[in-house]
C-alpha cells in the first residue's frame, strides 16, 4: 500500500506492507536509523518519535496508520549545519548518555517537555520521562540534562 | 517481533465500519490507538485475518462532549485529549486523576478511551472507572444499535459481551456531580501495570469501590472496604502474590474511601 510519511518536513511516498511498523519503515525504507528499536512492545521507549506534535511509540503504530501524519525523528533535531539542538547539547554536557541506545527515545520524549513545559518540577519531569528505559546512566544525568535544557529556554 | 500478515481496511464512516465488520465477522479486529492491539500483534498473541483501522474516520470528535449528564467519548478521543480536557477536569475530575496513571505520556498520545474499555483488561484503570461510574457503551453493528451498561459489558479477562460484527462507537461516563471520588494505585514504576488499584465514589455518604487487577472483570462493590476486599479474587503471578494484592487492596481501599468521603 502506498502511503505518504512526512518526516522532519520532507514528504516521502513509500510502498509498505500494512503490517509494517512505523519504526521499521523509518529505519529500513527511509534509512533513518536514528530511531532505535528495543522491545517492540511499547515498554522501553527507544523508538519514541513525535507524531503530529506528540511523542508516540513508533513500534506501536503501523506505517499505514501514520499516512499523512507529521513525524519528527531524532535526525530532525540538529540544525542544518550540524549544530546540536539545546537538548542534545545538554545531554552531552550533563552525561545524559553512555552507550546511546536509549538516547533518541529520550530526546524525542524530552522534546515534548522542552517545547510544551520546559520548567517542570523534578517529580513531573521524572514522570514525563518515566516511560523510557536506560540501562547505563542511572537517569540522574538525563534528568539534569533535560532540566538544564529547559532552563535555557528564554 | 513484527505483526503477522493481515488484510488492511480503512473505512471513512461509521457505516462503512459496520459493513466491513458484518462481512468479515470474527476474523476482523478493530484498530484505533493500537496501544494494546499492536503489542499483541507484535508478540503474535493474536493473528486476526483483517484489521479495520478507525484512524481515518471523517468528522470524528477528538475531544469528549457533554451529553445529557454524561461525558461522551467517540472512538478517536485519545487518552491524552481526555486527560487534558477542561470538561473532564470540571465535570469528571476522577477520570483526569485516573488517566494520569494510565501508562506513559507517549502511550496516552495514541491510545483511546473507547479502545481501553473495549480491550477489557481487568488490570487496566479505565474498565474499573467504567464499572464504578456505571457508564455505558454505545454499541453498533450493521442495521442495529444498542446500549450496554458497564455491568453487562465485561465478560472476562480481555473479553466483552460484544458479538462478532459489533463495535463500540461511544463510551459514556456520567458526570461526577457533587459526588466525592478518589483513585489510588500501587505500581512498581509510574505508568506500569498496577499490582493493585482502586477507584472510590461517595454518594451521600454511601461508598462504592471498583478495583484494578483484582479479578477477571472489574466489579462495582458497594458498602465498606472490608466487605469489598472480601469479594475480590486476585491471583498469584510473577509480580505479586494474591495475599500481597489483598493487603494492598485493604490499604489502598481505605485510603481511597477516606479521600472520596472527605471530598464529598
Amino acid at each position: 500500500m502506498e502511503v505518504t510519511l512526512r518526516v522532519n518536513g520532507t514528504a516521502h511516498r513509500v510502498d509498505v506492507e500494512p503490517r509494517r511498523l512505523l519504526s521499521d519503515v523509518l529505519r529500513h525504507e527511509l534509512e533513518l536509523t536514528g530511531t532505535h528499536v528495543g522491545c517492540e512492545h511499547g515498554v522501553c521507549g527507544c523508538c519514541t518519535v513525535m507524531v503530529d506534535g506528540h511523542p508516540a511509540r513508533s513500534c506501536l503504530m503501523l506505517a499505514v496508520t501514520a499516512d499523512g501524519a507529521e513525524i519528527r525523528t531524532v535526525e530532525g533535531l540538529a540544525g542544518p549545519d550540524g549544530e546540536l539542538h539545546p537538548l542534545q547539547d545538554a545531554f552531552r554536557r550533563h552525561h545524559g548518555l553512555q552507550c546511546g541506545f536509549c538516547t533518541p527515545g529520550f530526546l524525542m520524549t524530552a522534546l515534548a517537555v522542552y517545547e510544551e513545559a520546559p520548567r517542570m518540577s523534578d517529580a513531573e519531569l521524572r514522570e514525563a520521562l518515566g516511560g523510557q528505559l536506560c540501562r547505563c546512566t542511572g537517569y540522574a544525568g538525563i534528568v539534569a540534562a533535560v532540566r538544564a535544557a529547559g532552563e535555557s529556554v528564554p | 517481533m513484527k505483526p503477522p500478515p493481515f488484510a488492511y481496511h480503512r473505512p471513512v464512516t461509521r457505516d462503512e465500519v459496520d459493513e466491513l465488520l458484518a462481512e468479515l465477522g470474527a476474523e476482523a479486529k478493530v484498530l484505533a490507538g493500537g496501544q494494546s492491539l499492536i503489542p499483541i500483534l507484535n508478540m503474535r498473541l493474536a493473528a486476526p485475518a483483517h484489521l479495520v483501522d478507525l484512524n481515518f474516520l471523517r468528522d470524528e470528535p477528538d475531544e469528549p462532549v457533554v451529553d445529557g449528564g454524561a461525558l461522551a467519548f467517540g472512538p478517536l478521543v485519545r487518552l491524552r485529549a481526555a486527560e487534558r480536557s477542561p470538561l473532564v477536569a470540571d465535570r469528571l475530575p476522577l477520570l483526569a486523576e485516573v488517566l494520569h496513571h494510565v501508562a506513559h505520556p507517549a502511550i496516552r498520545s495514541r491510545g483511546t478511551v473507547v479502545g481501553s474499555i473495549a480491550h477489557a483488561d481487568p488490570a487496566a484503570e479505565l474498565p474499573a472507572v467504567m464499572a464504578l461510574l456505571e457508564g455505558e457503551a454505545r454499541v453498533r453493528r450493521r442495521g442495529a444499535r444498542r446500549t450496554v451498561p458497564a455491568g453487562e459489558l465485561f465478560a472476562g479477562h480481555l473479553e466483552t459481551t460484544l458479538e462478532p460484527g459489533e463495535w463500540i462507537e461511544e463510551v459514556r461516563l456520567p458526570e461526577q456531580g457533587g459526588r466525592g471520588a478518589a483513585f489510588e494505585e500501587f505500581a512498581r514504576r509510574q505508568g506500569d501495570y498496577a499490582l493493585c488499584g482502586v477507584a472510590a465514589l461517595a454518594t451521600d455518604g454511601r461508598l462504592a469501590l471498583s478495583f484494578v487487577g483484582m479479578g477477571p472483570v472489574p466489579l462495582r462493590l458497594q458498602g465498606g472496604v472490608e466487605d469489598a476486599v472480601g469479594r475480590l479474587v486476585p491471583e498469584d503471578d510473577l509480580h505479586a502474590t494474591a495475599r500481597y494484592r489483598r493487603f494492598l487492596a485493604e490499604r489502598l481501599g481505605a485510603r481511597a474511601a477516606r479521600r472520596a468521603l472527605g471530598a464529598a
